[in-house]
């Protein structure tokens, strides 16, 4: 026992208790800690979370319709949706349309074709040529300018779009949509393209990862069984193509897989009739390739650095013990590479089914992924809601993959190469 | 792996086939990129050998597409457009890369150096946010970035690329820096202070030497990835900040000619110096470690 007594608490010099100031200065080196990390968090806050999430509010957004038509959405409320609408939802209509300027307008009937084709030609039409109604009913001078006005589902078609938030642009990423008053329905039959490009999506990423499994297994084998001096020389093939540019690599598969590239050329020269050179480019089989090669050094260093932990001598032991190679292979090492397998394939899948610049080049028609077809959509015909939707299901899916990566080997574990 | 001599013929035939397969693998791997190098030196004007080249004949060979590259438009044979766009692109992607990579660096060093504080607090989240805009994928982000930087007027600006090349960079220099940090002993810092250094002498003459290695390895990273970067380019880039993979992919979309090619060469080059760097940096810091361990 020391000198100090039992009961007394201990103190530091000038008289604090030492819990106390213990406390005290764990606090200060919390805080330290913290204010060094904060300049990157609100960095990163700022320039990515914030962007991120500026998606997920325009995935939901609805509020332009509803800014621009308040006199028709609040009359709507009146209406039973059997017959065409009377003359209050016309003349409320019209008040709307006048009050609005020609960008709005321009804006909101974009967004209301995308829930019934042949609105915006009635919108434009109608707001050019409404000088010339100076007065009450208002009915039947619309339905003068334009006869849609007197189709009923273009009134219902508003109903969709009565709340300033919708789901419209999720339903619409998995080929349902809004039907009156917010019921949902298919869409119809010539318009459904995105379940068969989720199906195309999960199906390439699948096959990818597979292929990536069986190419990939085998070479991290090699390489962690070989001497290190000879090991780390093949290292360097596996190593070159991943720090090199993703365009550079899609490029020298083009090289290689055109009509008249270095493989057709090869076989060719082998024999093979000139009329049979292979389709291997801008197609489903281009992608599958050139997302292969791409992806191969994600699957093969967790799965290498996975068994370079494995002792050698587990192997010869089975055998010793009487199993056959292939038996001592299957119960004994194939086990214990399964986290590398694991997080190998996780991660070639992830980042293939959020993949857009391979697709979009070698992928030709029947290649392109739901990667692509944002993109198409943000830069072609600006429906950004329905970009930002898909975006949004997207990232759901991946979020959920990261969080079974990190049960099976922690974010904290990954390694670059 | 050797054989063992008491193998038996299907032992053999296993081991054999096992070892082509791996060798195929292998040459999948790399051929691609051997294959663009000598086809940069093309005489001709297609992306394939041509016989001349196969017989090895000098003239089969040229550096007229490296010279249309350069924008040195002399050459009467050469039907592609030649501008010194290539150039441009080349000094817009240093001018952008350098600069994200000094903010990443930065911010993401100091934040390390939090991080890796036992006390810490939210530790695990704070480290997942940092890590996000490597796990998001890029169209995401792009069309994230889109929608947001448009609101600010940042769409086709300098800054506006830095920022968003600097977000994608910081989580290599969080996790490297973080990585270094781990294999340091915390009591140098403390012995340091009780010799009498402030926090910045401390910092900068010990912490910072030791850590140095991660630090250029994470900047390195961020580097490379700002510079290799076409779909937030894409999104976010106008006519002034044309960068080199931006010009590289107008180019593939267009017409590809060889050179393309030269300048993917190029960009083969620059990568395989990279990873020099980063194996030798590696090497030191574990030498380093050993020490101070």
């Amino acid at each position: 026992m020391s000198s100090v007594d039992q009961n007394q608490t201990l103190m530091t010099q000038d008289g604090v208790p030492l819990k106390v100031s213990l406390k005290r200065s764990q606090r200060r080196s919390k805080m330290r800690a913290f204010m060094l990390v904060f300049p990157l968090l609100a960095f990163i806050f700022i320039s990515f979370i914030v962007p991120i999430g500026s998606l997920f509010t325009r995935s939901v957004d609805d509020t332009l319709v509803n800014e621009v038509l308040p006199l028709t959405f609040e009359e709507l409320k009146n209406w039973d949706g059997q017959d065409v609408p009377g003359e209050p939802m016309f003349a409320a209509m019209f008040m709307d349309l006048k009050n609005a300027d020609k960008i709005q307008i321009g804006r909101v009937s974009t967004r209301m074709n995308y829930e019934k084709s042949g609105w915006k030609s009635l919108l434009k039409k109608t707001s050019r040529k409404m000088k010339n109604i100076d007065g009450p009913p208002y009915k039947e001078q619309m339905l003068k300018i334009h006869k849609r006005w007197g189709k009923v589902e273009f009134w219902q078609s508003l109903t969709a779009m009565k709340d300033p938030y919708t789901l419209g642009y999720y339903l619409n990423s998995v080929d349902l949509k809004y039907g009156y008053n917010k019921s949902i329905e298919q869409q119809p039959e010539k318009r459904q393209v995105y379940n068969l490009l989720w199906k195309r999506t999960l199906l390439v990423s699948l096959l990818v990862t597979v292929f990536c499994l069986l190419l990939g297994y085998p070479v991290a084998h090699l390489l962690a069984t070989l001497p290190l001096s000879k090991s780390n020389l093949l290292m360097i093939c596996v190593l070159i193509p991943f720090w090199t540019s993703l365009l550079v690599r899609i490029v020298s598969w083009m090289v290689m897989l055109q009509q008249e590239g270095v493989v057709n050329d090869t076989l060719v020269a082998f024999g093979l009739p000139e009329e049979w050179r292979l389709p291997m480019m801008y197609n489903f089989t281009g992608t599958l390739i050139v997302m292969t090669q791409i992806l191969l050094p994600f699957m093969i260093l967790p799965i290498y650095s996975v068994m370079k932990t494995i002792p050698p001598s587990y192997m010869r032991a089975a055998q010793n013990l009487g199993a056959t190679p292939t038996l001592a292979f299957l119960r004994v090492y194939m086990p214990q590479t399964l986290p590398g397998i694991g997080a190998g394939s996780i991660l070639v899948f992830i980042v293939a089914i959020g993949y857009y610049i391979t697709p979009e080049l070698v992928g030709g028609k029947d290649g392109r992924l739901i990667g692509n077809f944002i993109a198409f959509h943000m830069q072609n015909t600006l429906n950004w809601g329905l970009a930002a939707a898909m975006g949004v299901i997207l990232l759901a899916g991946i979020l959920i993959l990261y969080w079974l990566y990190d049960k099976i080997v922690g974010i904290d574990n990954m390694k670059m190469g | 792996m050797a054989l063992p001599i008491y193998a038996t013929t299907g032992q053999k035939v296993w081991h054999y086939t096992y070892l082509t397969i791996c060798a195929f693998v292998l040459f999948f791997l790399i051929a691609p990129l051997i294959v663009v190098i000598p086809l940069s030196f093309t005489s001709g004007v297609f992306l394939s050998f041509t016989p001349e080249m196969l017989s090895l004949d000098p003239e089969g060979f040229s550096l007229k597409w490296y010279k249309n590259m350069l924008g040195m438009c002399n050459d009467p044979s050469i039907k592609t457009m030649c501008s010194d766009k290539w150039k441009t692109g080349a000094i817009n992607s240093a001018i952008i890369a350098v600069a994200a990579t000094a903010l990443s660096t930065g911010l993401g060093t100091v934040a390390a150096i939090g991080l890796s504080n036992p006390l810490m607090p939210f530790r695990k989240i704070i480290m997942a946010t940092l890590i996000s805009p490597l796990i998001v994928p890029l169209i995401i982000t792009a069309s994230g970035m889109f929608l947001f930087y448009a609101k600010v007027n940042l769409i086709g600006t300098y800054t506006g690329l830095i920022l968003a090349h600097a977000a994608l960079g910081t989580p290599f220099v969080v996790i490297t820096v973080t990585a270094t940090l781990s294999g340091f002993d915390r009591n140098l810092v403390k012995a340091s202070q009780n010799l009498g250094a402030n926090v910045f002498t401390t910092f900068f003459k010990v912490q910072m030497p030791l850590i140095l290695p991660g630090v250029i390895s994470g900047g390195l990273f961020a580097f490379i990835t700002s510079f290799d970067e076409v779909v937030v380019v894409l999104f976010m880039g106008g006519p002034e900040t044309v960068t080199l993979p931006r010009q590289m992919w107008s180019g593939i979309r267009q017409e590809i000619s060889p050179t393309i090619l030269a300048a993917a060469t190029c960009l083969v080059l620059i990568s395989i110096l990279l990873l020099t760097t980063l194996e030798l940096l590696r090497r030191r810091n574990e030498r380093l470690r050993g020490i101070t361990h």
